[in-house]
């Protein structure tokens, strides 16, 4: 028996068929459609409830402090780790006021959260959770990922511009900002694995990176210069696209208050707050299928775990990541986000596509011209970084400093 | 809320006069008020700033919503009622505080300090500098947009030195410690004890401090070239402290003053160059590290005797008329004050200079030009209380 057909390996597809085997065939698969819709939603819905708590408690960890702990379950009052903590904000979102600024433009100010939220949904479609948990088959999957991501930004900015507060429009000034700069090197990042896959579906580009080199190495898209070099300039301008430490511009607490979510109160804020996860969790998922090789195993011997649990821990290293840096880093400048884009991340991802096209073009070499073929690729991206890295940080350095004879 | 609201001020006003090209192509000045509740104006600190897109066109200081007539309620109660009250002005170093208080009073009154209470003194007074600085670096990197690790960190090592305050002095932050010729109590053989562990470990956790921050590449980014303020204007606005010596001034009072047992340490004065935040924050740990110095020194060399000048009287306390002025180097710069006495149990006139607020008085120079995220960490490098500014 192959992986493919182990019963684990097809076990949601089996569940889901168990519920539509007794519907009439047309009807088979639109309600195939919403179940997929509904685990979705369910699935991602308590995974950014965790999230939450997650990061509150790493954070506290990080922060020598033991972060939220005391939330009860109901009824049987066992506190279990503050478990119960995402239920009790979410009732606590819902039962608080939503309060409008009466100088707001009410309709765009309900309009944002919704808008946000929906796009930040779509964007789940298109991901290959598993090896046969695709929920919409796309055969440019990759380009409907990224045009439903861009449009969160235009929800952030309808928020801070229908609040009527000056923070928020500040807010509002920097995401739009900060999405053109970033918007930028985030598709110039996932171009190359394009170029090299052959295709934009999001299946076919997971397909491309099977098997693995002398049983050992994947051939995950990561492992090559390129890959590595992408992967990189795709985790920080997903950083930014997700308005994560350090590029949290537009959210920037300590200078504009909450920025665009300033006027938001309740369960809208609570909207935000989710949108803004699904967001993190979207481009992580995206940053897996492009780079890291989708659901397969890192290993052939560790194949008889399921594909999704896979992709699933995959996810939650990369969530981990995010968690990790927001507590470590602080945040920049809008000038400095933005020359950073502009003069660091653009022209990198540039000189990586033409690697990526040396790359596929030197595809045929063999024996010593791999070696060769290696070599070039690292010096081409290694360079321009170092050189790139150079330039950015000029007068920029530790200082030493005097005493007083 | 109109339309108008937001758009530049009329021709004529003091907004207008800053930028001369005011057009349709420029667009329109947003003027914002930060504060006085806003996250990162450290307590109840108002700015109205005038924006140019993010850059600040004009910046004007409003304060005062804490002004609690410290200066009239000392005029009105004894000597000794005041020390409670000098707690409060800047409450993250109460134990300055007090001496820089009782220093005045006993030059007023010519009161002699035993030598023992003048080393418990440099302790309390270098532990609160610790305190204050630590606590600085914190609140700067949380401006700086940190989630808040540094500061976690910092407050970890300021419940460390508090604990050390609330055991000697029975309180965390208003110790009303010091007394007209000495101190309150004595401290004992496992509060020194304490005190010593404290300074030995200190190092350690500056080292870790600066090792997450110093060489960071976004917080060099982010503090170099900012906020820069040139010697000139430093001395002529009266600037003091941490903050003058960022600008390369040499002017530490306990090196100018002596005043008390500090001429028997050795230690060094810190000096930035450049005089902006980077140089602030480098400043304040280095001192910190000349601190752990005077600590180990002063904790090594603590003598026996009495910890109160026998003779003195705290009770019925009425200087001969005339006047004092006592100032000691704050952590935050030369907190001072005067007092003039006719004789009578309660000073006639009762005056402090507040370093955090004359420090505050140039905010605008080293803000304009700088964008809304600059100033935040601006105000921060600063370091004012709120307590001590309005007083």
């Amino acid at each position: 028996m192959t992986s493919a057909d182990a019963f684990l390996e097809r076990l949601p597809l089996v569940a889901r068929d168990l519920v539509t085997s007794w519907l009439p065939e047309p009807w088979r698969w639109l309600v195939n459609s919403l179940i997929s819709i509904a685990v979705i939603l369910s699935v991602f819905g308590l995974l950014f409830a965790y999230v939450t708590l997650a990061e509150r408690k790493i954070l506290g960890r990080i922060q020598n402090r033991p972060g939220p702990n005391r939330t009860p379950i109901p009824f049987i009052n066992l506190r279990f780790f503050g478990l119960a903590q995402p239920f009790a904000d979410g009732i606590k979102a819902l039962t608080k006021e939503d309060l409008v600024p009466r100088g707001a433009d009410h309709r765009l100010h309900f309009l944002a959260p919704v808008v946000l939220l929906a796009f930040s949904i779509l964007t789940f479609a298109v991901l290959p959770y598993g090896r046969h948990l695709v929920p919409v088959e796309l055969n440019a999957g990759v380009l409907y990922f990224f045009a439903a991501g861009a449009a969160t930004e235009l929800a952030v900015f309808m928020a801070g511009w229908a609040s009527r507060n000056k923070y928020s429009l500040l807010a509002a000034m920097r995401a739009l900002a900060q999405l053109i700069s970033y918007e930028l090197p985030l598709l110039l990042a996932w171009v190359p694995v394009v170029l090299v896959a052959g295709s934009l579906s999001t299946t076919e580009i997971v397909a491309a990176q099977a098997g693995w080199k002398f049983n050992l190495i994947p051939h995950w898209h990561v492992f090559t210069p390129w890959g590595a070099a992408g992967f990189l300039i795709f985790m920080v301008a997903a950083l930014a696209e997700s308005n994560r430490s350090p590029f949290d511009l537009p959210e920037a607490e300590s200078e504009l208050i909450a920025g665009h979510l300033t006027e938001y109160s309740g369960f809208k804020y609570a909207l935000f707050f989710m949108a803004e996860y699904f967001g993190m969790i979207a481009l992580s998922g995206m940053a897996i299928t492009l780079f890291l090789g989708g659901w397969h195993a890192p290993s052939p011997y560790l194949e008889f775990i399921p594909s999704y649990v896979w992709f699933g821990a995959k996810l939650v290293v990369l969530l981990l990541g995010f968690i990790w840096i927001r507590a470590t880093f602080p945040r920049l400048r809008m000038d400095q986000l933005t020359r950073f884009a502009w003069k660091f991340l653009v022209p990198l991802a540039l000189i990586n596509l033409a690697n990526a096209a040396f790359w596929s073009l030197s595809f045929p070499w063999a024996g010593p011209l791999q070696l060769l073929r290696w070599l070039i690729s690292a010096l081409v991206v290694v360079g321009p970084f170092v050189l790139l890295g150079r330039k950015l940080s000029v007068g920029v350095a530790p200082r030493v400093y005097r005493y007083a004879t | 809320m109109s339309a108008s609201d937001l758009s530049a001020p009329a021709a004529g006003s003091p907004g207008a006069r800053v930028r001369a090209v005011h057009d349709r192509f420029h667009g329109d000045l947003l003027e914002v008020s930060m504060g006085p509740h806003h996250p990162s104006t450290h307590g109840v600190f108002r700015m109205i700033v005038t924006l140019d897109g993010e850059t600040i066109v004009k910046l004007k200081p409003v304060f005062g919503y804490l002004h609690r007539n410290h200066e009239k309620l000392g005029e009105n109660v004894t000597y000794l009622g005041s020390m409670p009250y000098t707690d409060r002005l800047d409450y993250l170093s109460a134990m300055t505080n007090n001496w820089a208080y009782a220093l005045a009073v006993e030059k007023l009154a010519g009161q002699a300090v035993p030598e023992r209470a003048e080393y418990v003194r440099v302790i309390l007074a270098e532990l609160t500098r610790l305190l204050n600085h630590t606590c600085l670096a914190g609140f700067l990197m949380q401006d700086c947009g940190c989630s808040g690790t540094p500061l976690m960190y910092a407050f970890r090592e300021r419940e460390y030195i508090l604990d050390l305050f609330e055991s000697l002095s029975g309180s965390r932050m208003m110790c009303n410690y010091q007394r007209f010729g000495g101190c309150r109590v004595d401290p004992s053989a496992d509060w020194l004890a304490g005190a010593q562990t404290l300074t030995d470990r200190y190092g350690a956790f500056l080292d870790e401090f600066e090792t997450l921050l110093t060489g960071n590449e976004i917080v060099m980014a982010r503090t170099q070239g900012v906020g820069k303020l040139s010697p000139a204007l430093a001395i002529s606005a009266g600037v003091t402290g941490p903050m003058l010596r960022a600008c390369g001034v040499n002017y530490d009072l306990r090196k100018v003053d002596a005043y008390g047992v500090y001429p028997r340490f050795d230690f060094r004065v810190p000096l930035g160059d450049h005089g902006d935040v980077y140089d602030r924050y480098m400043i304040r740990v280095l001192e910190m590290r000349e601190s752990i110095k005077i600590l180990q020194q002063a904790l090594a060399g603590l003598p026996g005797g009495p910890i109160m000048d026998p003779k003195a009287k705290l009770r019925s306390f009425r200087p001969k008329a005339g006047e004092a002025y006592g100032r000691i180097e704050g952590p935050k710069g030369e907190i001072g004050f005067y007092l003039l006495s006719d004789g009578s149990p309660n000073p006639s006139r009762y005056r402090i200079r507040p370093p955090s607020f004359i420090n505050l008085t140039i905010l605008e120079d080293m803000c304009l030009g700088h964008t809304v995220a600059d100033a935040v960490i601006i105000l921060g490098s600063v370091d004012i209380v709120l307590g001590e500014v309005d007083r």
